[in-house]
């Protein structure tokens, strides 16, 4: 769970709540011409980082990548997430931002995907991260986004990575909604855990977690994401 | 004992080294963009490898307890590539990143005009980003190498305080020291130093202002010289807190002056009495 706005206002320092501040009124006006670091009649430059850096990006892009040293490294997820909802970028310009973000960056993405009424645009994002053995990313990108637009092989296949790559399966959003009476996720566990067992390897204890979930019969869909 | 690797390029390392590393002491590291080896043929090639610098690298560095910062830029080599000069277009949203600490490596390779040009125009992205510069110097023809390199870091916007001069030896520490720059020893198996050598100069220019690193890539390289540098200067009757300037503090100084530092390792007693964290630009 995010922090929240007025959670973040007790935490920051003062000059980290000016900063945020300017960062989400930079943010309400996302659309405004990109930062080319010379100015313009209009939007004088500065010649103080963080803007006018002449990134080519709108300037709130350069708050959201410097969130970390102007916040602290434990806030910058909620900063980040605040800049995003603020900001509203349409699904081209998340991807961007997320490709061209640090490891941080695209973990506050994958984080805030749900909040940002993308459908399932934004579904690329999660595979990507799905493909890296980056744990933070994986455990971002299995949240409620994920548990909304991932299909059931993707899904399980999220399920299998959290397992190998050892993120705790709490991170996984729905996970019992989803994994309820899912009888081919049921069978790549048990086909998982012999393997482990033929290796003399341990089976991690969330496999059982998991499998527990599956024995579980299906209730009739609903609308919970 | 805490070692702070101002200069090692990771990506060419194992995890094997990781864990060596820690287990020498090695909490912190910065790992400067350069040459791959092979050289590089388009600007997407540096795209990607600079967002592994930002991203996979830091991860494998905390899977073993060690902080990894880096320092991007177009390196001396490429600079000459004119397939491969479109990179300095692009280092402005790459040098926004919290983890970036310096523009770096950027200087002189062969002494070209090209080289003159990425020289200037990265120790003005440096300033105009509130960074310091990693300098490399070169290895063929040096002290011309690094007079000029001098004269560039004069000519420019940039401070010689936030500008490190690399791979020093002892013939061109006193220009470095005497430009006010800080002064970087990479210490190798066979080439530009050892570790000897090192205590020698240490001996003979003092603590301040100088780093050590171990600088090691994928040729021969040792990734635990910065230890081994250490435990020549004990040997050598240099006291524990003289240690922890040269491979902790030195290096925390002048990379702190980005003030993007994160650093959450505890100090050790009694050097920094009642402070267990050191953060930032300490």
């Amino acid at each position: 769970m995010l922090t929240t706005r007025e959670e973040l206002d007790d935490r920051l320092p003062g000059a980290a709540r000016a900063w945020l501040d300017e960062a989400l009124a930079e943010a309400a006006h996302a659309t405004d011409r990109p930062d080319t670091g010379t100015g313009t009649p209009d939007r004088p430059d500065t010649g103080n980082p963080p803007s006018g850096t002449g990134t080519g990006n709108p300037p709130w892009e350069t708050r959201f990548a410097s969130a970390g040293r102007h916040c602290g490294t434990e806030h910058a997820d909620a900063v980040r997430a605040l800049l995003l909802i603020e900001a509203r970028p349409a699904a081209p310009d998340l991807a961007r931002l997320y490709a061209q973000g640090t490891a941080a960056e695209r973990r506050a993405v994958l984080l805030t995907l749900h909040r940002l009424d993308l459908g399932s645009a934004a579904l690329t994002l999660v595979e990507d991260a799905l493909r890296t053995n980056d744990t933070r990313l994986v455990a971002a990108a299995v949240g409620p986004y994920a548990a909304a637009h991932l299909d059931a092989h993707g899904w399980r296949h999220a399920i299998l990575k959290c397992l190998f790559t050892e993120v705790p399966v709490e991170a996984v959003a729905a996970l019992a909604d989803r994994a309820r009476g899912d009888a081919e996720l049921a069978r790549m566990l048990h086909d998982f855990a012999a393997e482990r067992t033929a290796a003399g390897r341990p089976v991690p204890a969330d496999l059982r977690t998991v499998l527990a979930l599956t024995a579980t019969p299906a209730a009739a869909p609903t609308e919970e994401s | 004992m805490r070692i702070f690797d101002p200069h090692i390029h990771m990506t060419s390392r194992t995890t094997d080294d990781y864990q060596a590393m820690y287990d020498s002491g090695v909490r912190a590291l910065v790992e400067p963009a350069f040459w791959l080896g092979q050289p590089r043929t388009s600007p997407a090639s540096f795209y990607d490898y600079f967002d592994a610098l930002l991203g996979w690298e830091p991860f494998r560095a905390s899977q073993y307890g060690i902080a990894h910062h880096c320092t991007l830029a177009l390196n001396p080599k490429e600079a000459n590539d004119p397939r491969c000069t479109p990179v300095l277009d692009a280092l402005p949203r790459y040098l926004v990143k919290d983890s970036v600490v310096a523009v770096g490596e950027i200087g002189y390779d062969s002494m070209t005009p090209a080289e003159d040009t990425a020289l200037a125009a990265q120790l003005q992205l440096a300033a105009d980003h509130g960074l310091p510069a990693l300098v490399h110097t070169p290895h063929r023809d040096k002290l011309a190498g690094l007079r000029r390199t001098i004269d560039a870091v004069r000519e420019s916007a940039l401070a010689p305080e936030r500008v490190l001069l690399d791979h020093l030896n002892e013939t061109t520490v006193r220009d470095a020291l005497d430009s006010g720059c800080w002064a970087g020893f990479s210490i190798y198996p066979d080439t530009k130093m050892d570790e000897d050598r090192m205590v020698t100069v240490l001996r003979n220019h003092g603590t301040d202002r100088v780093l050590v690193n171990s600088a090691a890539d994928w040729g021969r390289s040792d990734p635990l010289k910065t230890r081994k540098v250490a435990d020549a200067m004990l040997k050598a009757g240099f006291d524990e807190d003289e240690v922890d300037k040269v491979l902790w503090r030195n290096p925390v100084a002048f990379y702190g002056q980005s003030g993007r530092l994160q650093l959450d390792i505890a100090a050790p007693d009694p050097l920094h009495e009642g402070n267990s964290i050191l953060r930032g630009g300490e």
